[in-house]
């Protein structure tokens, strides 16, 4: 009964049905939790704050802290600069954050709110910082508002004194802090001194410690954002959702920047930990082979289980391209690949790979949706289909399993603590696959089929 | 950290402990400060949580995406038929949209789904930005409802318009605009409408079977598990019976106002409530063997939770409990079920309560209660430790507060899997309680 997808498609040009993105402020707000001591703010109706503070909240598991203007009617007529200033004070005065970053929403974008002037206007006292940027729900997805919020952070605070030091600049693409987290540890494995903005590992996958506290321990320190304008570079982890960053930085500071996939699989995590050797001339270190070396031996153990299988996936650009690299790595046809985020470099992303491995009959498309999926289903059907939670309609009605990944995932645990990304992350979703078809067999196949010994 | 250093000069009115004055006067029912950290949403998810659970309508979001995706199939709404409103719809609007207008996109919208699907009705929820533009939704739906020859209700929801009880006025009416275009018909004697259940994990169900045994035929379910058809009978019922007062009392009153149907308050949370509405029920139709059916129904389903009450007190009974919920009578019922099993309610708040339910609260809790008005989490963080409470019942956004507290956790929102409601519900809700306040995890925490 849930499925009302009718197989004919029909052209659709105004409606969306189940839609694979969201709108850009929960990025932004995502962003802004990954800032130490940060209020992100919410610069609209109290409804947009909330439902992001529950979406992530659904995803993470954990509290997820944002602040709004709460806009009224007044405001929506007479501009909501007076709110806003309320607002500034009042967080400033109750939640003691070090920092507040403001990003806009329809409402305050279509009234056309100044929010810069406005804070310009503020008094703000010393030590403190409100940095702003504008994510209008009507252009991109929450993964520009992603961008736009780093974006922003770099426009306000970070510096170019003249005097470089070592740090590598990391802008991580919009990952899960479990993927923060390995980044980091690879980082550290490499020797690489860094600053990573933003990190939201130690905040969104908090441990229980018995106390809560309204800024956990983690999120990247505005000293050190302020000194990414002094990093020699900057790798910029997710081609399509970390540009505009990396650029905003060297256009404000002048630090170059090198644009890589997110490194999921093996050929993207081989490019992450080239580009971090060539930058510091220091050799990868043994305990990064041997990862590379047992992803290698998982797949050729375990390669008849996947090898020609048919997969869907959907969701975020980065992500979705980084998981249909790996599935091609595996030999598996990435039969259609999908984003609700607009944007064609998408699709070329996509296309390149399928040609890359000589794969043929894949479909790539941007700005889609999970109808639309579901009716490609319908009309020739995949045998996997990997992305978040929405997608477990469509795994329900076609008796397709599913492997989640990415955003959001609503309906299980444990997925924003562990990594995709790197060797470790790749051998964790090698894992989630096999385990999906495998028990897929085991559960289809007649009772003189069951194997014990797979 | 003492509360006053905590908590803004503006919100002290919105805090009250008992025993701390004379009378009561919190502030409530007004529009949040600006920067709060509010656990309360807006206009549109009001409206739009009243009518979602009406299973074969299409609710088409007119606005950008945000708004479509973070309502999408979020409620444990139950449907015993169609599940079209499991889908998400929306005009998605992009910039273009906002710069010429979206009324042409809205149209299209309205046409592609007339061409693929066969809607009974469609709702079109105009959202923050549409009045800004100039849309004129009401203009669009009655064209698409000439052409279409469905009823196409229009919604009027900006989130700026208020918080969220606005948008419950807002559904009702659309509601109310649904039901105008009902052909008249004859009363029916001694049957009712459901009002304000939404059938979260079945609980309609479990009110529409308990009056079915008293011999109370149940016309409309306003709304959950509704149809449009349904609905449209709403009019010859003999009764309202409005379970979620906080939303639904303003459709049971212009129901009076418009077709003269009478209206009651009940609630089904505890066996107090429960109890006490079936007979309330009975009585306002003038039905004695309802009545007499409805006592024989109440003796046996309280004889038979004897035992899990007298199991839950020796497990939970000298507990604390803090509350925060959205509405008033919900918050209402919880303190009395808790009491039933010998647990204390230390902290109870709401994001919408109104004066009168705040009243009520008062008149229940003991000294040194604190009673709360659109908390944010510091205010609940700060009062749940300082009152020391074991559990605290609320939503998502409560839940990992809680946890990160160390303190149990029930949740009594709209994606619960468990029904409360009823004298089932007070089964589950003892045995989620159990299940959270027991966890052997918690020997790991302190």
């Amino acid at each position: 009964m849930l499925d009302l997808t009718p197989k004919e498609i029909t052209e659709r040009t105004a409606l969306r049905i189940n839609p694979a993105k969201t709108c850009q402020p929960v990025g932004a707000m995502y962003a802004a939790l990954g800032v130490h001591r940060c209020m992100p703010h919410s610069h609209g109706s109290q409804g947009c704050c909330s439902y992001h503070r529950t979406f992530l909240t659904r995803h993470f598991k954990d509290p997820a802290i944002a602040s709004s203007s709460s806009f009224t009617e007044g405001a929506s007529v007479f501009g909501g600069g007076s709110n806003l200033k309320t607002a500034v004070r009042n967080i400033f005065d109750i939640y003691k954050p070090d920092i507040i970053a403001v990003h806009t929403t329809c409402l305050s974008e279509t009234i056309g709110d100044d929010v810069g002037a406005f804070i310009q206007d503020m008094d703000i006292e010393e030590g403190k910082y409100v940095v702003h940027c504008h994510t209008p729900s009507y252009v991109g997805s929450h993964i520009t508002g992603y961008g736009n919020m780093i974006a922003g952070f770099i426009k306000y605070l970070s510096r170019s004194t003249g005097r470089k030091h070592d740090r590598l600049n990391i802008i991580p693409g919009f990952v899960n802090p479990g993927d923060m987290r390995e980044i980091k540890r690879i980082l550290d494995l490499m020797g690489i001194p860094f600053i990573m903005l933003p990190d939201t590992s130690g905040v969104l996958d908090a441990p229980m410690l018995g106390r809560y506290t309204m800024y956990p321990p983690g999120g990247t320190r505005i000293d050190d954002i302020i000194a990414m304008g002094d990093s020699p570079l900057t790798l910029a982890l997710g081609e399509l959702a970390c540009e505009d960053p990396a650029n905003e930085l060297k256009r404000k500071c002048g630090v170059d920047y090198k644009l890589l996939p997110l490194p999921m699989g093996i050929g993207a995590t081989d490019q992450f930990i080239m580009a971090l050797s060539n930058f510091s001339g220091h050799e990868v270190p043994y305990a990064l082979e041997e990862e590379r070396g047992q992803l290698i031996d998982i797949l050729l153990d375990s390669h008849p289980y996947f090898h020609g299988k048919s997969v869907a996936i959907y969701g975020d650009p980065d992500t979705v391209l980084g998981i249909t690299g790996l599935v091609l790595e595996m030999g598996m046809i990435p039969k259609y690949v999908i984003t609700g985020t607009p944007g064609e470099a998408f699709t070329e992303k996509a296309q390149e790979l399928f040609s890359k491995f000589g794969v043929t009959g894949c479909t790539a498309k941007a700005f889609s949706d999970l109808f639309e999926l579901h009716q490609w289903i319908k009309n020739d059907r995949v045998d996997l289909l990997i992305g978040g939670s929405y997608g477990k309609q469509i795994a329900k009605a076609e008796d397709i399993p599913l492997v989640r990944a990415g955003f959001p995932i609503l309906d299980r645990y444990v997925h924003s603590y562990m990594p995709l990304v790197g060797y470790r992350g790749a051998m964790r979703l090698v894992e989630m696959i096999l385990n999906a078809l495998m028990d897929r067999q085991d559960r289809d196949c007649a009772d003189e089929d069951l194997e014990l010994v797979m | 950290m003492k509360a006053q250093s905590l908590l803004l000069e503006e919100r002290q009115g919105f805090i009250h402990q008992k025993g701390s004055c004379g009378s009561v006067s919190i502030q409530c029912d007004t529009e949040s400060l600006s920067g709060a950290v509010s656990q309360r949403a807006c206009v549109y998810c009001g409206a739009r949580v009243v009518l979602n659970p009406i299973t074969d309508a299409f609710h088409i979001v007119h606005g950008p995406i945000g708004c479509a995706s973070y309502t999408w199939d979020i409620r444990g709404s139950l449907s015993s038929g169609a599940e079209w409103y499991r889908n998400s719809f929306s005009t998605d609007l992009s910039e273009q949209d906002v710069i010429f207008g979206g009324e042409k996109k809205l149209w299209e919208a309205l046409s592609e789904v007339t061409r693929v699907h066969s809607p009974r009705v469609i709702f079109v929820y105009a959202t923050c930005i549409v009045g800004v533009i100039g849309d004129d939704v009401r203009a669009v739906c009655k064209r698409a409802e000439e052409k279409f020859g469905i009823p196409v209700i229009p919604v009027m929801s900006p989130g700026f318009a208020g918080h969220k009880s606005v948008g419950y006025r807002m559904a009702c009416n659309a509601l109310m605009e649904l039901l105008s275009r009902a052909p008249k018909a004859p009363k029916r004697g001694g049957s009712v409408n459901i009002l304000g259940d939404f059938n979260l994990a079945g609980e309609m169900w479990i009110i529409k079977n308990y009056l079915e045994e008293m011999g109370v035929k149940v016309v409309a379910r306003i709304t959950g598990d509704a149809t449009c058809e349904e609905l449209m009978h709403a009019g010859e019922a003999a009764l309202n019976v409005v379970q979620c007062a906080g939303s639904m009392t303003y459709l049971a009153k212009r129901m009076e106002e418009a077709m003269g149907i009478p209206w009651i308050k009940v609630s089904f949370f505890g066996i107090e409530d429960t109890s006490q509405s079936l007979i309330h029920i009975a009585q306002a139709l003038g039905d004695r063997e309802a009545e007499k059916k409805a006592r024989e129904l109440i003796a046996r389903e309280t004889r038979a939770l004897e035992p899990v009450l007298c199991r839950s007190r020796e497990l939970l009974g000298g507990k604390k409990a803090a509350i925060y919920v959205g509405g008033g009578f919900k918050a209402i019922s919880l303190i009395k079920q808790f009491r039933e099993i010998g647990m204390e309610t230390v902290v109870v708040g709401t994001q919408t309560g109104r004066k009168e339910d705040y009243d009520i609260i008062n008149s229940l809790v003991r000294e040194g209660t604190v009673v709360l008005d659109d908390a944010n989490p510091a205010e609940l963080e700060y009062f749940i430790r300082e009152k020391q409470a074991d559990v605290l019942v609320g939503g998502v956004k409560e839940r990992p507060l809680a946890y990160k507290l160390g303190v149990a956790f029930l949740d009594h929102n709209h994606e619960r899997r468990h029904p409360l409601a009823g004298f089932v519900g007070v089964r589950n809700f003892v045995k989620e309680l159990q299940l959270s306040v027991n966890s052997p995890v918690w020997q790991y925490v302190r």
